[in-house]
């Protein structure tokens, strides 16, 4: 797994964005950026690439899905590894959210293991 | 109300703390809540809606949130401020969504609203809906925190 990728975590809770950035370090990403919503982080797209992008779903402005489906739209980042971690665990969300075209999915709470598991299959 | 409604709330919230903040914890025994004033010092609340409509509010002792988010970040956490204040809505969000998984399973979809988060000694917890409120007591080693559910008759 290629560490040295530019990663954006996108989540309107800051406690959530430090967890997360916690278990990124801890596996060894170093370029690490945050957005609060999904608005936030088509804005920090359109300023510098991004090479993962790891967004929860319920958020104000602009939901997880939203942005998936912006991103998906987009030439440069149609094909943007996205791993959506959310506490939105239900069928019609999976299903909602593999029809946008997600890369992955991990439902809330979480492992770090867990976290590392599907970053390793997104990423080989 | 449907006491079914109950249980997925407190397999939830042993199965968030557990994970996210490494805390065992000890559910008592439910009671009927019959005021509107916090048990604890810092309260999550989240409306929900589908089969039934109602909310639920997670109130942590001070001592006890101090703890699961220290635990959650790694490192210690000494008074309550707004860091608490956003890990409280964000575990309350997380029970939510895995006590909605569980519902699902039972045939029960809801959907629920960001949370909103009140501080403070002696505040009121306010449910939107006039059902009864179902309160269940959790222990902890550091301290305690309660669960309130309330939906609609």
């Amino acid at each position: 797994m290629d560490t040295s990728i530019k990663v954006l975590i996108v989540d309107d809770f800051a406690t959530m964005r430090r967890i997360l950035k916690n278990i990124l370090k801890q596996i060894g990403f170093k370029n690490l950026l945050e957005a609060d919503d999904g608005t936030t982080a088509l804005e920090v797209m359109e300023k510098q690439v991004v090479d993962l992008v790891i967004s929860d779903w319920n958020m104000p402005k602009m939901t997880g899905l939203e942005l998936l489906k912006t991103i998906r739209a987009d030439k440069q980042y149609a094909r943007v590894p996205f791993l959506m971690v959310t506490a939105e665990a239900q069928k019609q969300n999976v299903i909602e959210a593999v029809q946008a075209g997600v890369s992955n999915y991990v439902v809330k709470p979480f492992t770090a293991e867990a976290i590392s598991e599907k970053l390793g299959k997104i990423l080989k | 109300m449907d006491v079914a409604l109950i249980n997925p709330f407190v397999t939830a919230t042993t199965n968030v703390l557990e994970t996210m903040a490494f805390v065992e914890v000890d559910a008592g025994k439910p009671y009927l809540k019959k005021d509107n004033i916090a048990k604890g010092d810092v309260t999550g609340v989240i409306g929900l809606t589908g089969v039934a409509n109602g909310t639920i509010a997670v109130t942590f002792q001070e001592e006890c949130i101090l703890k699961i988010v220290s635990n959650m970040f790694g490192e210690k956490m000494t008074e309550l401020n707004h860091e608490i204040a956003d890990a409280v809505g964000e575990l309350t969000n997380m029970i939510s969504g895995q006590a909605r998984k569980e519902l699902e399973e039972l045939g029960k979809v809801f959907k629920a609203a960001i949370p909103s988060v009140i501080t403070g000694k002696n505040h009121s917890i306010t449910h939107y809906t006039k059902g009864p409120k179902i309160a269940i007591p959790f222990n902890t080693e550091n301290g305690g925190f309660t669960i309130e559910v309330c939906f609609e008759r």
